[in-house]
């Protein structure tokens, strides 16, 4: 049996493995060596490959970026870390007009091997400044790649598929995913930086998710399952560009499709995705596609908001019942604890 | 570095004895309401990031009495003990922690976004050094509307490295707005000493001066100390003078984020957390106060005792709110 892997874990073996592989292979960010190393992720890696090459930073995202493009461009093979996407929207400038564009606008002649993780996530408040899911701004821009791992396996192998990658590529992780448990091989093995998977196969709707809702959309399938529709489950993972062929493959089965992602519907991945179907798969669709993703609206602190805002398993089952037509009955979700906004009830905060 | 030091004297003269209590009494009141949340976090009721101020009281408390309920004030993550040194309703704190409807932001913010109109606490934001520019904007349009208004903005160590803050101190600097830059310098950002972020033995209140105002390090945990520094730079901004940089030298008790203790993660030591107690801002306020026959021990029971009743009032209000109703989620995208 392949060993079992955290999702932080397999993050930390791909740093590790990199750091010793290959010599130009740097780790920045705030906290990156510290006591808690990017929950686990980085922890230990300043010990074993020294202060040179794992460091600690300014809080100084815009500079630090441009900073890490012009090691790039000698060869370094930086990976720069941001505890939140929030702050590292300080680094926009840097990341959309330069590093995205270097290799195209220098007519192919400078290349920008710049791997950026960035975390997103949900939940215990983090309100309106800490808990965003940028992802369509990056994949807005032409010279990003970007990537949303959602099983151990893909945080691993994609992350070296980053980082030996030449295209400046925003890695981005859900803070929800990190306990998360599955097989990751040992050793250097790559990913591929595009392309959906399916994970789960049906017959009646397909569901494509990003990220964390990946999960969730596994679970409504359970759900779905227990009132008797078959459920196909697409983790996306990559979004530049969304893969056509694997949804088109998948609809021309099920003929229904639900959307979800972790991020505001409008102008998004959601957005992106039924472009995608309309344009690949548009014979084979029976009803209109539903959505499961943010309302547009900035994310609210207090539990009894945040509980409304963000959709989960049930949502994205009940969704699916809605493009189906079906009036069967989800079971009940069990009432184990008061909210639901954490990981799971062991969680007791802060973040 | 004794240029800078020059160029704010601390001014010879010590606050009388009634504001003397009136600084305590705001220390007080900030140390029992801090202490307060972090009993109560580990209830599971307070469900938001929560940066506890414990240490760093004197700044917000030698402040906040020199200005009027016109000045305003601005902050980052770390912002409750400007928000009650400023007046901040402390029911509507704790409600805002507690995600209740009769919050400050209608539990919207939570810890991390107190707002006071009222008493003139302008917001609080915990995107380091973002509401540095906001605080000058402020004081911009206060001198564009011949106002007498000061505009104090709070920030860390930490958010000196972001590029906005200089690109904020050039332009008040340029157009000599009525603002005051308030460094707590608390030795960490997070886990991470100032040694791997900032150049060894430059202040930070050198780059003040390299803006091209009058800044200083001083001891931010001497409320007096701060007082007078403070009372420099709010005359400087009334009279037009321009900006002025005040760095305060400090350290947070608590962890980073949250209720606890810190010390087993071993980013810092035991005995560096013990020295910094001894010199504790509240104690040795109290003490002096005591020495100078400014303070009695029943005057000094009844402060005590006035700031434990409003804090359990506070609680006890918070407790009481309801949440807000679900069609709350859509209100405020767009003002109406
Ligand atoms: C732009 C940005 N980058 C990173 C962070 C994460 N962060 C939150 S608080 C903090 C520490 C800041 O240190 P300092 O400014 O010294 O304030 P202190 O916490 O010590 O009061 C950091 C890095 C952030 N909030 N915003
Ligand atoms: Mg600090």
């Amino acid at each position: 049996m392949v060993r079992q892997l955290k999702y932080f874990e397999a993050l930390h073996e791909a740093h590790r493995e990199l750091l010793a592989d290959d010599p130009n292979v740097l780790v920045a960010g705030l906290g990156v060596p510290g006591p808690t190393g990017i929950f686990g992720t980085t922890k230990g890696l300043q010990e074993e490959f020294g202060p040179e090459r794992v460091i600690d930073t300014p809080s100084s995202e815009n500079a630090m970026t441009g900073i890490a493009l012009g090691a790039a461009i000698q060869g370094k093979r930086p990976i720069l870390v941001h505890m939140r996407v929030d702050f590292a929207l300080l680094s926009m400038e840097p990341v959309v007009n330069q590093a995205a564009k270097w290799h195209y606008m220098y007519g192919g002649v400078m290349r920008a091997p710049l791997t950026i993780r960035m975390i997103i996530g949900r939940g215990w408040g983090q309100g309106p400044q800490h808990s965003q899911s940028l992802q369509s701004w990056f994949a807005h821009v032409p010279g990003l790649k970007v990537v949303m791992p959602t099983r151990p396996y893909d945080a691993k192998g994609m992350l070296i598929a980053a980082v030996r990658d030449d295209a400046p590529v925003i890695f981005l992780e859900h803070r929800w995913l990190y306990n998360l448990e599955g097989p990751v091989p040992e050793g250097l093995y790559t990913s591929p930086l595009e392309g959906a998977e399916v994970l789960h196969q049906g017959s009646d709707v397909t569901i494509a998710a990003t990220s964390h809702m990946t999960i969730e959309a596994l679970r409504a399938a359970d759900l779905l399952a227990a009132a008797g529709v078959s459920a196909e489950v697409i983790d996306l993972r990559c979004l530049t560009p969304i893969d056509g062929d694997t949804l088109a493959a998948s609809l021309a089965k099920t003929g229904h499709l639900v959307v979800a992602d972790t991020g505001q519907a409008s102008y998004g991945v959601v957005a992106e995705v039924m472009a995608v179907a309309m344009k690949r798969a548009f014979p084979y669709l029976k009803a209109a596609p539903q959505s499961v993703a943010l309302p547009h609206i900035p994310t609210p602190t207090t539990p009894a908001l945040a509980d409304l805002f963000y959709p989960d398993a049930t949502d994205i089952a009940q969704a699916a019942l809605d493009t189906l037509g079906s009036s069967a009955q989800l079971p009940k979700p069990a009432a184990d604890r008061r909210w639901k906004d954490t990981p799971d009830p062991s969680f007791t905060g802060p973040y | 570095m004794t240029t800078q030091q020059k160029d704010i004297r601390a001014a010879a003269v010590l606050p009388d004895a009634k504001t003397r209590l009136a600084v305590l009494e705001s220390m007080i009141r900030v140390r029992l309401a801090e202490e307060a949340i972090a009993a109560l976090y580990g209830e599971g009721e307070i469900r938001c990031p929560t940066h506890l101020c414990i240490g760093q009281e004197a700044v917000a408390a030698g402040i906040s009495v020199l200005l009027s309920r016109d000045d305003l004030v601005f902050s980052g993550h770390r912002s409750h003990g400007h928000y009650l040194a400023k007046g901040g309703d402390m029911n509507a704190m704790f409600a805002e922690l507690y995600g209740r409807v009769t919050g400050c932001a209608r539990g919207k913010g939570g810890s991390q976004h107190l707002v006071d109109l009222a008493c003139g606490f302008m917001g609080a934001a915990p995107i380091l050094s973002s509401t540095i520019s906001v605080g000058v904007g402020s004081a911009w349009a206060a001198k564009l509307d011949r106002r007498d208004q000061v505009s104090i903005v709070y920030f860390g160590d930490g958010a000196t490295e972001e590029g906005t803050f200089h690109e904020a101190l050039n332009f008040a600097s340029v157009h000599k707005l009525p603002v005051i830059f308030v460094c707590e310098n608390n030795l960490y950002s997070v886990h991470s000493a100032m040694d791997i972020r900032q150049p060894e033995g430059r202040p930070i209140a050198l780059l003040g001066t390299a803006h091209g105002m009058p800044s200083v390090t001083c001891d931010g945990n001497d409320a007096d100390v701060v007082h007078a520094h403070a009372a420099e730079a709010v005359a400087r901004a009334r009279a037009g003078e321009g900006p002025s940089f005040i760095e305060c030298m400090t350290y947070r008790w608590m962890e980073h984020c949250g209720p606890g203790d810190d010390i087993p993660l071993g980013y810092r030591t035991a005995e560096e957390l013990a020295d910094w107690r001894i010199r504790d801002p509240l104690a040795i306020y109290r003490d002096r106060l005591a020495a100078a026959g400014e303070l009695g021990a029943a005057a000094e029971a009844d402060l005590m005792k006035k700031a434990r009743d409003e804090v359990a009032a506070a609680v006890a209000f918070a407790k009481a709110s309801p949440y807000p109703e679900a069609a709350e989620l859509s209100e405020h995208v767009f003002p109406v």
